[in-house]
């Protein structure tokens, strides 16, 4: 079988949603007729209708609201908020009235809305262009974060977002969309499950979005230094499956991780506090590897100066074990 | 229907049963939401109450989307709103939305001139709020929300026009806080001549009036009268009588499994 580009993976999943349930509808900024900027929604809307599939106003706050409404009113929104960046706008709806809705109602009901994005930087689109707003969203109870690696996972954990009767922020890394990869497995791949994507014993890297990528990439680096790595892929931010870091920990008892974002704030630093309270006893080493404290620069070499990636994740690993970099 | 964060009246009027609406209000188990939501953010799926919001305009929002569904269930979403809300981004541009999509919604400006304690002129360009929704295109009517007949007659011609598949409409019902924003607001910022103005315009006494006016009897009305106040001091003790929810009996879940 042929291997499935990312982009691809997001618009099957969503075409075999909305084909599979008639509550499904999709709807954001350019995403019906143009197809989507990413070029990740192309004839959706030809073959489902404008009943199903339309384009907004660039009203991210009415379009988080009016996908709130629709939920408690029985349809299944799937939204897209173009670029992550753009989150800052609907956050009131999201927070306020959808994240809280399931507890506040007394659990008369929930609801079930999918909100994609582009995020992440390395594409030259500039500070309000290139954030990852997982973070933002990180500390709100009632709303999960998934945050795909690879094409197979997009597509089931997307199929699953849509299938979850909560709120799901769904992150889309723009240096993944035209990543190849094998075909999925499974019809649906679980939110909340962290994955083990490459076995070791010398030291745990764990990540997400691209920086599973960037990882497995300095992981091969590093096997020719005799450096044995496990990698684990979150999946999801939100719930956050520290059990099978943990695991892993137990086994390597070193523990990097690694996130394009800031150190103070991120999902980094509070995995690395989930670890620290419950496998102390584990652990012999833990840091992590982040972005500088400053928004995402323009220019080619400040930007990836600033993104970690694969050659800065293998210079952090060797100085921290105290191999020599090789020559 | 979606209502604001003093949303008790939409509330009653959509059905939710007093007693369970009091009991919300003072935190106890048997409240509407089990006394997670408390005053400010009612909810009462089951009477068509999809929210009461404590941020201003988030009813807005809540009933446009509402309004995708009704869209397909041949049914009509309401909005209430203050005069502050038509300063908010989600009245902007939920009202765009609306007209754009033909959406089956009344927005229903209750505009009681204070935005908290600022007057609604001092913050509020244009004049008349209704006037907003020309620059959509959409129909709009400045209505005296004091006088209940009048209330009703515009919203039933704007109901009708969602129901007709004519699109949303806009109504200003112009009215006034009795009281001050809260408990702890004497409401002193306002000229006694215009508080005296309006509360001579009380809406209770008006329709009094006009029932009287219609044939109705004095004693009749004073008998009704009775038998509400009764009805809601029955329902207050009841709801003051009720235990409040036990934390450890309530295991409240982030995320429905």
């Amino acid at each position: 079988m042929s291997e499935l580009e990312f982009r691809t993976a997001i618009r099957d999943a969503l075409d075999e949603e909305i084909e599979r349930d008639p509550t499904v509808v999709f709807f954001g900024e350019d995403v019906a007729a143009p197809g989507g900027v990413f070029m990740t929604t192309p004839g959706l809307h030809e073959k489902h209708g404008p009943e199903r599939v339309f384009d907004t106003p660039i009203s991210e706050l009415a379009m988080a609201g009016a996908a709130f409404g629709a939920a408690v009113t029985g349809l299944r929104p799937v939204i897209e908020i173009m670029f992550g960046d753009f989150m800052a706008l609907p956050m009131d709806s999201l927070v306020n009235q959808s994240a809280k809705f399931w507890y506040v109602s007394n659990e008369q009901a929930s609801v079930p809305l999918v909100v994609r994005s582009a995020v992440g930087a390395g594409g030259r689109f500039g500070a309000m262009h290139s954030q990852i707003h997982g973070t933002w969203f990180q500390g709100i109870p009632g709303i999960k974060i998934v945050a795909p690696s690879n094409p197979a996972d997009a597509k089931g954990l997307l199929k699953s977002a849509i299938r979850d009767d909560n709120p799901v922020i769904f992150l889309e890394h723009k240096r993944l969309y035209s990543v190849k990869g094998p075909q999925p497995a499974e019809e649906t791949v679980p939110l909340g499950k962290a994955a083990v994507v490459r076995e070791g014993s010398d030291l745990t890297i764990v990540s997400a979005l691209r920086g599973v990528r960037d990882s497995l990439e300095a992981a091969e680096a590093l096997a020719g230094d005799g450096i044995d790595i496990e990698v684990v892929d979150l999946r999801s931010l939100r719930p956050l499956d520290h059990e099978t870091v943990l695991e892993s920990v137990a086994k390597t008892n070193r523990l990097l991780v690694v996130e394009e974002g800031t150190r103070v704030g991120g999902w980094a630093g509070n995995l690395l506090g989930i670890v620290a309270a419950e496998g102390l006893h584990d652990l012999d080493d833990a840091w992590i590897v982040a972005t500088d404290d400053t928004p995402a620069p323009y220019s080619p070499t400040l930007e990836d100066a600033w993104l970690p990636g694969p050659a800065e994740i293998a210079r952090a690993v060797r100085e921290r074990l105290g191999v020599a970099s090789p020559s | 229907m979606a209502g604001t964060y003093r949303g008790h009246g939409h509330a009653l009027a959509k059905g939710t049963d007093p007693e369970a609406l009091a009991a919300e209000m003072l935190g106890r188990k048997t409240g509407v939401c089990g006394g997670r939501a408390g005053s400010m953010n009612v909810i009462d799926l089951e009477h068509g109450l999809v929210g009461c919001f404590g941020i201003v305009g988030g009813s807005i929002a809540a009933a446009t989307g509402a309004a995708i569904s009704a869209q397909r269930q041949g049914k009509v979403a309401v909005a209430f709103f203050g005069d502050g809300a038509s300063n908010q981004g989600y009245f902007h541009e939920c009202l765009n939305w609306a007209q754009v999509f033909g959406l089956p919604v009344v927005y229903v400006c209750e505009n009681n001139f204070y935005g908290e304690f600022t007057p609604m002129a001092s913050v509020t360009a244009g004049g008349e709020i209704g006037i907003r929704a020309a620059s959509f295109g959409m129909q709009s009517q400045v209505v005296d929300g004091n006088d209940l007949w009048a209330v009703r007659e515009a919203a039933l011609e704007a109901v009708g026009r969602a129901r007709g598949g004519d699109g949303p409409t806009l109504l200003e019902c112009q009215t006034y806080r009795h009281y001050g924003h809260s408990k702890s607001d004497p409401g002193k910022y306002r000229p006694p001549d215009e508080v005296e103005r309006w509360l001579a315009r009380d809406p209770l006494d008006l329709t009094r009036a006009r029932l009287l006016d219609l044939g109705l009897r004095d004693d009749d009305l004073a008998a009704k009268d009775a038998e509400i106040d009764g009805q809601m001091e029955r329902t207050v003790e009841a709801a003051l009588a009720a235990g409040y929810p036990d934390p450890e009996q309530d295991s409240g879940t982030e995320f429905k499994e």
